[in-house]
């Protein structure tokens, strides 16, 4: 009788150990697939904007517009309402929608006898994508002067080269464009957990709190526009060259030009894209500081001068300089060994030790 | 008792009839109707009202998180803190089917249990924190092997369904389903080593979610260790959770406590809580360094507070092998691994970046709602735990 139930078990444990190799083969070839550790190459034809702080007035047409041009299907700030978004989100799939939004998503807390005309954004929420802060300091008089001065600043997605938010959201709801860098989100993949605002060094995605079925919000660079042969409205409204939209690997060059002139000199900034026609000739203003997005959480496409240090402007001094998907893949890396390391060693300790204790108890018989 | 043959028919009655005989827990003398239990299904209903207030209305409705603070109570004490309390059952099954102690056998079926109703609790808490609850099983179709917590959400399935399989024993003896109990019987080794696996894996993996904020979190807690600190943190608490649960269970239902077991899982807790702390304290020198604490202010306390209360009081209590055969100083030093535990991960969920996203003028302390969810939780894992230990042959050397 003893003798049957332990063949049986060993047969079992033999079986278990194939099913054990095949798994870790499964897995080892599942993590070495093309969606494992994600590239830190710039892609192809990825594309981004420049944000120039000196030349920034703060009228916030970008703000504006990216409401405005980001409200139609397919934009960041488009929502279908919580029934097509429910379905969607239980079929896996996207239904093409073609109706523009009654009106673009305007914050209006707060402010009396506002009946949604005036938009009071004050910070990045799920309604606002992009904004203009300002920094001021003492009487506030000098532009781009850290004291007794004032400037403004954007925040924004920087669209990061190996982003944070794509490695960790686990339905795959953020998606780099593999061709030009884009980093946008699937609203129908998300489940909602917000890890990707835990992750995000600079603090970007924003979530819909108030909504029953929310979204994660945040800058898509308008690639919605793209194939209409159209860029990102806040380059597009931008009257002063501040911000404008190129290609990455120029919006480089022309930025580290920028960073090497001489304050004092005259200088030709592109307005709307780079290499445009039309400037907005002026003297340069001294940039302080360093090219923000060259480096940060391992490169962004995005990147931003300013005349006044980033750290003054309140951004984070503790983003490192690689890229931060490499910190959890090290430790994802290493699941199927352990897989692997438990059922080898265990079977053998599991033979080793049960051995053991039949020898000991002989006279007791009988495995349990 | 209600003959159940005669509402639901001979078989699915019967079965019904065997499920409900406590014959067997008669000398443990659980009680069902007292006013303790009436509290817990007070905390229950309040807890599932707010559960429908939050699927209804929403988070901002629900709970005080925001941009800056996206994670609050459910998952630093819920999840965080419910799947550190259920380590013990892949300890206590490994040593008893893998290394074949067999000492442990008595406390297998109540820690396994134990640990089915903490990731049960994770599993619900989880599903209500993120906003799009009827979606959540998105991940398991929506593969993205570069992130922990799809990692997190694939072992939480597979770890429920093998906690499911090594408990199931317990209720098909009871229904007297003899072939059923054979089949997981055979693959009771190969299921506790899955479980083995996925819990080394998943106790780490929580720890893991947080690699990816260097930025954020303070360097107090931030470690690239930090998948091993959660993972060795757990095996402390879920020792000392087995042992809470067993003298407690041994006071309150008048069953024989064994107290060599006790003492082994004692002497666990000295060995790891000693490795738990040498890995802190080192790794605070070699980080932000011992001035971190009185930098760090309330930060540097809570550091404190949790490493005292959790690792060195308890292991202080426990490592003289006479208070290793006392009842009362195991039971004591249990609660203080537990909450010690439980404070670092609500320190490591929420305290962390509090530095991070005050400065963004963000605050957050758990809403009521948020709060009343946490505790009927809490209430649903004592509840479920007594209903089987009084339907269910959870202490079997006891039994005969």
């Amino acid at each position: 009788m003893i003798r049957v139930r332990r063949s049986a078990m060993s047969i079992s444990r033999r079986q278990f150990l194939k099913g054990v190799a095949g798994s870790g083969l499964v897995l080892a070839a599942g993590v070495s697939s093309t969606e494992a550790r994600m590239s830190k190459k710039l892609p192809p034809e990825a594309v981004g904007l420049l944000y120039d702080a000196t030349l920034c007035i703060g009228c916030k047409s970008c703000m504006v517009n990216c409401k405005i041009y980001n409200s139609v299907p397919g934009g960041a700030l488009y929502k279908e309402g919580v029934a097509s978004g429910v379905t969607d989100s239980l079929r896996c799939s996207k239904t093409e929608q073609t109706e523009k939004m009654a009106s673009p998503p305007y914050e209006t807390d707060g402010i009396e006898g506002n009946e949604g005309v005036w938009d009071a954004a004050e910070d990045l929420s799920g309604k606002t994508l992009s904004i203009i802060k300002a920094y001021r300091n003492g009487s506030g008089e000098r532009k781009d002067t850290p004291v007794n001065g004032h400037a403004f600043f954007k925040q924004q997605c920087l669209h990061c080269i190996t982003p944070a938010c794509v490695s960790v959201c686990p339905a795959g709801a953020f998606v780099k464009d593999p061709h030009n860098g884009v980093v946008y989100y699937e609203a129908y993949r998300c489940i909602g957990c917000r890890y990707c605002q835990i992750a995000c060094p600079f603090n970007i995605p924003r979530y819909e709190w108030d909504s029953v079925w929310p979204e994660v919000r945040k800058c898509q660079l308008c690639h919605h526009r793209f194939k209409e042969g159209k860029y990102s409205a806040c380059a597009e409204f931008c009257p002063t060259g501040a911000t404008i939209f190129g290609k990455v690997v120029e919006l480089r060059e022309e930025a580290k030009r920028r960073f090497n002139l001489k304050p004092g000199s005259r200088y030709d900034y592109p307005i709307r894209t780079l290499g445009a026609k039309e400037v907005n000739t002026r003297t340069v203003a001294p940039y302080a500081d360093r090219i923000y997005g060259l480096n940060e959480a391992g490169g962004t496409q995005n990147l931003m001068l300013s005349g006044i240090s980033f750290d003054l402007l309140g951004f984070s001094k503790k983003i490192p300089d690689s890229a931060l998907p490499d910190l959890t893949w090290a430790y994802i890396a290493k699941i199927p060994w352990v897989f692997l390391a438990v059922f080898v060693g265990g079977t053998g300790i599991h033979a080793i030790t049960g051995r053991l204790d039949k020898n000991r108890k002989e006279k007791g018989g009988g495995h349990d | 008792m209600i003959d159940f043959t005669r509402y639901i028919g001979q078989t699915a009655g019967g079965a019904m009839n065997r499920l409900l005989d406590d014959s067997h827990s008669k000398h443990l003398g659980i009680k069902m109707d007292t006013p303790f239990t009436r509290f817990l299904i007070l905390l229950m209903a309040a807890a599932a009202l707010v559960a429908v207030y939050r699927l209804g209305w929403g988070l901002r409705a629900s709970t005080h998180m925001n941009d800056y603070w996206p994670w609050g109570l459910w998952i630093s004490f819920d999840v965080l803190g419910g799947v550190a309390m259920a380590a013990g059952a892949f300890l206590i099954a490994g040593a008893v089917y893998i290394l074949n102690w067999k000492k442990y056998q008595c406390i297998a079926r109540a820690s396994i249990l134990n640990a089915f109703f903490g990731y049960l609790l994770a599993a619900i808490s989880i599903t209500l924190d993120v906003g799009r609850s009827f979606v959540i099983w998105h991940p398991l179709i929506m593969w993205q092997v570069n992130s922990v917590m799809f990692i997190v959400a694939l072992h939480l399935v597979l770890y429920l369904s093998t906690l499911a399989t090594e408990s199931s024993p317990m209720v098909f003896e009871k229904l007297g389903w003899q072939r059923a109990l054979h089949i997981v019987g055979r693959g009771m080794i190969g299921a506790v080593m899955f479980g083995v696996a996925l819990s080394l894996l998943h106790q780490s993996s929580l720890g893991a979610n947080y690699l990816i904020v260097p930025g954020k979190l303070s360097p107090l807690w931030y470690s690239k260790l930090l998948p091993y600190l959660f993972l060795v943190s757990s095996i402390m608490m879920g020792l000392s959770m087995v042992s809470f649960e067993t003298i407690l269970t041994g006071k309150v239902f008048n069953h024989k406590t064994p107290l060599d077991v006790l003492e082994g899982l004692s002497r666990g807790v000295v060995l790891v809580g000693s490795l738990y702390c040498a890995m802190k304290i080192g790794l605070l020198a070699a980080g932000p360094g011992f001035g971190a604490l009185i930098d760090g202010g309330f930060l540097g306390v809570m550091w404190l507070l949790e490493m005292a209360v959790g690792v060195v009081i308890p292991v202080a209590l426990l490592a003289k092998r006479s208070n290793r055969r006392n009842l009362d100083t195991i039971f004591v030093a249990s609660i203080l691994v537990i909450l010690g535990v439980l404070l670092n991960r609500l320190d490591v969920g929420i305290f962390a970046i509090s530095d991070y996203a005050n400065r963004t003028g963000a605050d957050y302390f758990p809403s009521a709602m948020e709060l009343i969810l946490t505790s009927g939780m809490i209430a649903f894992a004592i509840l479920g735990f007594k209903v089987c230990a009084k339907y269910l042959n959870l202490f079997p050397e006891t039994d005969h």
